[in-house]
């Protein structure tokens, strides 16, 4: 399976070519070129599949080996890819979506200026991508891991000219970073661990091989720092707060990005962990739970919003708590499925909310919009499939995939998690319904301008739409527990997880108790779509008890609706503990170091200065002073002295005339 | 000891630049700009080829000393003149001749005094960095490295910014203070070693084999560490450097951050781990200590910097942290990741000044305030920047990342805190490199000057492309940079291993020692 190093290759040539000449060429050919590329990766991503598929199933486990990409003394990674059911199913993901969303974009982005650096970035995404999932080391995981946080850096701030785009990309890099934090402490904890049981490696065949050696206390930190990595990428609490902001982005990047691919790395990292994770069964209930209570947390705050998106995106971090609420309790199997459903489904409504933004001219307001069915068929029949899916109405995909996590859950003996995971599934069939009534239905309000322009999306953007529906309403089908040794994904995921599971569950034995809970959560979902249409579906509304209105909710609920609207001013609570006093201490720092620390460097110059000028002073005054006093010593007396030589002859006459008289007059009286 | 046999090839790599510096000097026209640039970028060029042959006959296999040159200078002092360069110098050599090119490429237009005078200075400034990369005599490393401050201080203070005393003088100052206590610390190695053994040398080959008692290595490694510590430099000897690089001209930064900085902690690498292993041992948590204070000190302040030189300088603070934790835990594993990212901190902190340095050019002002949108006006510059900047924070695919690997794993080796505190500082390593480029190049383009601003031009991109291309050689395919320094610095640990316990009085069985004895052999 060389070939697989296509895969990745491609996009890469694509995102090369149009970053390198793409400002030249026409918009058409640039189109073309990523299209092209990401078509071309997705057969070859299908032959590999099919290539993987003619093996046995236990040896569904392939390394493809490039080179040596780092390597010194005992440490050593190779350029190297990893083909199994799981990486197989991730690339069919991300090159089959990409595909669309690519196709999608030459519709949604064709008047953009900077229409080549959108491909380029989208093709460069992909590329990160399919490193970070193909990776068959720690290593050439984390490439992609970075690299797909790069890229998802760049396209959320794509319009840069706006302040809160290039704020949310940043925002975005620093929280992912944040989250790299743990991961790479924990993969060198792990590194480390192997290494004293002497087995250093990072080659996940290697790891998962002589995990079970490790320290249990040791794994179950690698395990909690591997999640904060995790938590980052996939947006889960406490560092979901970038994912809301990452709307910023164009349309379709939300739908690539940060619904369907990018965003569930972290639920493939656990799941591609699970050897790790199965030994470590108290950090997968930390899991859970986190991922259970990010659910019902992003869900609440969904309920209130009115941007399109951003609905969309408190979804998606309540989606993304789902997944790691089943990768949490063990059932990886039931995780990765939803992460596929959910690719399919929220793509779908990302690209359907990119067409309504499209058809509205820029506006993402809910509350302006309505009645939009007549204008956009497409678009709408669509939408709802969507909507229907994550609602987890039967048959749609996403019915399939909800209901297995709830009922793993529930057969593990999570009721806590399961009974949280019921109440979130029925406040996301409401508002997704609520969306869905606001948006199609009912009269339009938006202005005149605006509404005489509406229409249908071309062709280019229609068709990606029409494709995602039907794989969210059928893609659940590999998932349907037809068969007594459960379902065709589990069929084909199990080798994987089978470190993971310990006991393959089939589900015929429970098959009654599964019916019932089917019935159950069908039953929230459809109280959830029905509460909304009540609100919000016209023919509906007059049925409705009078304190069952927006209105009236609103203003009997007055604190906790502004709690909700105000996303529990998490943004806000952050800046203040967080950010604020890191920048305060950054600045006390700056002045400490001019303040405290230059300071005595240029006090030990001002010091050498004073103590050169009292030198000087002293050499002036007291040595110079010195030697100039004896001299003026010396002067002084000889200006005393000197009187005595006058130079007239009368004086020196006199003295000698007198000097004469005294000798006389001593000799006369002696 | 034999004179030179062959052809010296070390000594003219290190003099071709003074020689090209002489003839510049030759010429006696004012007008003759352009044969002083074209005869300063030809000096360069041909010193960088010549310096290319190092590597394609360096023997990986020898840890030792390859193309020695060595012959007596002053005999009754033990003085000789010896070079030699091994796995740990040839990249920053290399290094050294490679960013020569750039700065002079980069002064191509900002230097418009006395042009004479400042490209016989810079080719100068390569010829005593070579020599002291290249320098195995102590006395002979001293001259160098007084040397090298001389053109140095009169490039910052003759062509350089706006308090360009202050801080040629403070640069001066600093370094030249340090300096003579590693000139104490250096004959009192001198004295003592030859007390102990009769043999009075400068010779560090020698010196290393039998390091002094561990006595005397505590106030030696205290004289070496004030001498080296203020190159590299360590907090709280760190204030010269935003100074001198903020008033430096843009070639004179590059030529600071990716040369001068590597003085210090090469010479740590060089002479205080094998001469005073004992001491190194003592010090080392300090050292860690200090190092770890500044990774995460150094960050914090660049956070607040308002002028974009100051916060590339800062950030060279927390950067030379990284670099010195890898040497000072003692592992093979740090120490190459210290090693790589001495060349790496040179290519992305050289790459990052000398792109600030274009748009100074352009507009005559740093701060950070006064840009906004630039990304806009300036695509290609906006995205070599950008490159730029994510190999300075270590992102995968560029070098930063394979270098911060390795000291990260070095330090998770030593203790699991230190790599707490690496991993903290690369995050606020992406705090600042992300938010500075976030205010200078996103948003609506404006700059305080109004008009419009023009792309880099060819010049330009070809003194920046292979920058760009060594962050990704590096940061794709390291072996070849790793290989390299692969032997010399498993020499290198094991015989601070061994002197370690020589000094602590062990007697080593002839075995161990036998690498240091071949070592030995091949000198004489």
């Amino acid at each position: 399976m060389e070939f697989v190093f296509l895969i990745p290759l491609l996009p890469l040539l694509g995102a090369t070519v149009n970053g390198v000449i793409g400002s030249k060429l026409p918009k058409r050919a640039v189109g073309l070129i990523a299209c092209l590329v990401m078509a071309a990766a997705f057969v070859v991503s299908i032959c590999t599949f099919y290539k993987l598929m003619l093996l046995p199933a236990t040896e569904r486990s392939v390394v493809v080996s490039f080179f040596s990409w780092i390597a010194s003394g005992s440490f050593s990674v190779d350029m190297a890819f990893l083909i199994d059911p799981l990486s197989a199913l991730m690339i069919l993901i991300v090159t089959g979506v990409g595909f669309l969303i690519h196709v999608y974009s030459t519709g949604y982005m064709h008047d953009d200026k900077a229409y080549w650096r959108y491909m380029c970035y989208l093709n460069l995404f992909v590329f990160f991508m399919l490193m970070l999932v193909l990776g068959s080391n720690y290593l050439v995981m984390f490439l992609g891991w970075e690299g797909v946080g790069l890229c998802s850096y760049l396209l959320i701030g794509f319009w840069y000219e706006k302040k809160s785009a290039s704020d949310a990309g940043k925002k975005a890099f620093v929280v992912n970073r944040i989250g790299d934090f743990g991961f790479i402490l924990g993969l060198f904890l792990l590194y480390w661990s192997l290494s004293d049981l002497g087995a250093g490696s990072l080659d996940y065949k290697t790891v998962f091989e002589n995990i079970h050696n490790i320290d249990p206390a040791i794994l179950t930190i690698i395990g909690l720092l591997l999640f904060v990595g995790a938590a980052g990428k996939s947006a889960q609490v406490p560092l979901y707060v970038w994912l809301p902001d990452a709307m910023e982005g164009p349309t379709p990047v939300s739908a690539l990005i940060h619904a369907a691919t990018m965003v569930t790395a972290g639920v493939y990292m656990v799941a591609r962990n699970n050897a790790l994770y199965s030994l470590i069964p108290h950090v997968g209930n930390i899991i859970a739970s986190v991922g259970i209570f990010t659910a019902l947390f992003a869900a609440t705050m969904g309920l209130v919003q009115n941007d399109i998106k951003k609905v969309l995106a408190y979804s998606t971090v309540s989606q993304l708590g789902y997944m790691f609420a089943a990768v949490g309790v063990g059932a990886y199997g039931a995780g990765v499925f939803h992460l596929m459903t959910h690719a399919f489904f929220k793509g779908l409504m990302f690209l359907g909310s990119g067409s309504v933004i499209h058809a509205m001219g820029g506006e993402q307001d809910m509350r302006r919009m309505g009645g939009l069915h007549s204008h956009m068929k497409i678009t709408s029949v669509t939408f709802i499939i969507g909507a229907l899916a994550i609602a987890g109405m039967p048959p749609f995909s996403g019915f399939w995939s909800k209901d297995e996590i709830l009922w793993e859950a529930f057969e593990k003996g999570h009721f806590v998690i399961w009974a949280v995971g019921l109440l979130t599934a029925g406040m996301t069939a409401f508002y997704m319904f609520r969306q869905v009534f606001m948006t199609f239905t009912g009269e339009c309000r938006a202005d005149d301008h605006t509404k005489h322009h509406l229409h249908e999306s071309p062709s280019s953007m229609t068709i990606p739409l029409i494709i995602l529906a039907i794989l969210s309403a059928v893609g659940g089908i590999i998932g349907i527990p037809l068969f007594e040794e459960g379902t065709a994904a589990h069929q084909f995921l199990n080798p994987v997880f089978s470190h993971g599971e310990q006991e393959l569950h089939s589900e015929a034995v429970h098959g009654g108790l599964e019916l019932i809970m089917m019935g159950v959560s069908v039953a929230v979902g459809l109280t959830g779509i029905f509460l909304a249409s009540l609100l919000y579906y016209a023919p509906m509304k007059k049925y409705a008890p009078s304190f069952w209105r927006p209105e009236a909710i609103a203003s009997s609920f007055k604190g906790l609706h502004r709690l909700l609207f105000n996303k529990y001013y998490i943004d806000e609570i952050y800046d203040y503990l967080v950010v604020n006093p890191i920048k305060r201490f950054c600045d006390w720092c700056l002045s400490f170091d001019l303040g405290v620390i230059d300071w005595f460097v240029n006090f030990a110059a001002w010091a050498t200065r004073l103590t050169a000028w009292a030198s000087h002073k002293f050499d002036i005054y007291i040595v110079d002073g010195l030697v100039n006093s004896m001299s003026t010593l010396v002067t002084y007396n000889s200006s005393i002295w000197r009187r005595l030589q006058t130079g007239y002859l009368q004086n020196y006459a006199l003295v000698f005339v007198v000097g004469v008289l005294i000798i006389i007059v001593r000799v006369l009286l002696g | 000891m034999t004179g030179l046999t062959g052809f010296p090839i070390l000594s003219t790599i290190a003099f071709l630049p003074a020689l090209g510096a002489l003839v510049i000097i030759l010429f006696y026209k004012k007008d003759w700009i352009d044969l002083i640039k074209w005869t300063a970028l030809g000096t360069s060029v041909a010193t960088f080829a010549v310096s290319l042959y190092l590597p394609l006959t360096f023997d990986m296999a020898d840890p030792g000393l390859q193309w020695v040159e060595k012959t007596v200078w002053i005999e009754r002092f033990g003085i000789s003149y010896y070079m030699g360069v091994d796995g740990i110098s040839l990249l920053l050599v290399l290094l050294t001749t490679f960013m020569t090119i750039i700065c002079i490429l980069a002064s191509w237009r900002e230097i418009n005094t006395k042009l004479k005078g400042y490209m016989a200075l810079f080719l100068l400034t390569e010829t005593f960095s070579l020599g002291i990369f290249m320098a195995m005599d102590l006395f002979l490393f001293y001259v160098f490295w007084e040397a090298v401050l001389i053109p140095m201080v009169f490039i910052i203070g003759i062509w350089g910014g706006a308090r360009k005393f202050y801080s040629a003088i403070k640069f001066f100052i600093f370094t030249f203070a340090g300096s003579l206590f590693m000139l104490l610390g250096i004959l009192a190695v001198y004295f003592y070693h030859g007390k102990v053994t009769g043999v009075y040398t400068f010779d560090s080959t020698i010196l290393s084999l039998a390091p002094v008692a561990p006595a005397v290595q505590f106030w030696v490694f205290i004289a070496f560490f004030l001498g080296f510590a203020v190159k590299v430099p360590m907090f709280p000897l760190h204030t010269w450097l935003p100074d001198a690089h903020t008033d430096a001209p843009t070639a004179g930064s590059i030529v600071l951050a990716a040369v001068l900085l590597k003085l210090g902690t090469y010479a740590f690498v060089r002479f205080t781990l094998p001469m005073l292993p004992n001491a190194s041992m003592l010090f080392a948590p300090l050292m860690i200590g200090v190092s770890l204070f500044a990774i995460i000190y150094g960050a914090l302040v660049t956070i607040a910097q308002k002028d974009i030189k100051k916060l590339i300088a800062y950030s060279s603070v927390s950067h030379m942290g990284f670099v010195m934790l890898g040497i000072f835990v003692f592992n093979i594993e740090g120490l190459k990741g210290s090693v790589l990212q001495m060349l790496n901190h040179g290519i992305s902190t050289g790459a990052l000044f000398l792109l600030v340095g274009m748009i100074y050019e352009r507009t005559h002002t740093r701060t950070i305030g006064d840009y906004t949108g630039l990304f806009k006006e300036l695509p290609v510059y906006g995205v070599f920047f950008l490159i730029v900047v994510l190999s300075s924070m270590g992102l995968p695919t560029t070098n930063g990342f394979v270098g911060e690997l390795f000291i990260l794993i070095g330090a998770f080796k030593a203790h699991w805190v230190y790599a707490v505190f690496v991993a903290f500082g690369v995050l606020l390593g992406a705090v600042y490199l992300i938010w500075l480029f976030q205010r200078v190049f996103l948003g609506n383009f404006h700059y305080a000057g109004g008009h419009g601003l023009k792309d880099l031009g060819l010049r330009e991109i070809i003194e920046t492309a292979p920058l760009i291309i060594l962050i990704f050689w590096i940061g794709l395919y390291p072996k070849p940079f790793l290989n390299v320094m692969d032997a010399s610095l498993t020499k290198l640990v094991e015989q601070v291993e061994t002197n370690y316990r020589k000094g602590n009085g062990e007697v080593i069985p002839p075995q161990a020692s036998l690498g240091a004895a071949v070592v030995e052999r091949k000198v004489e």
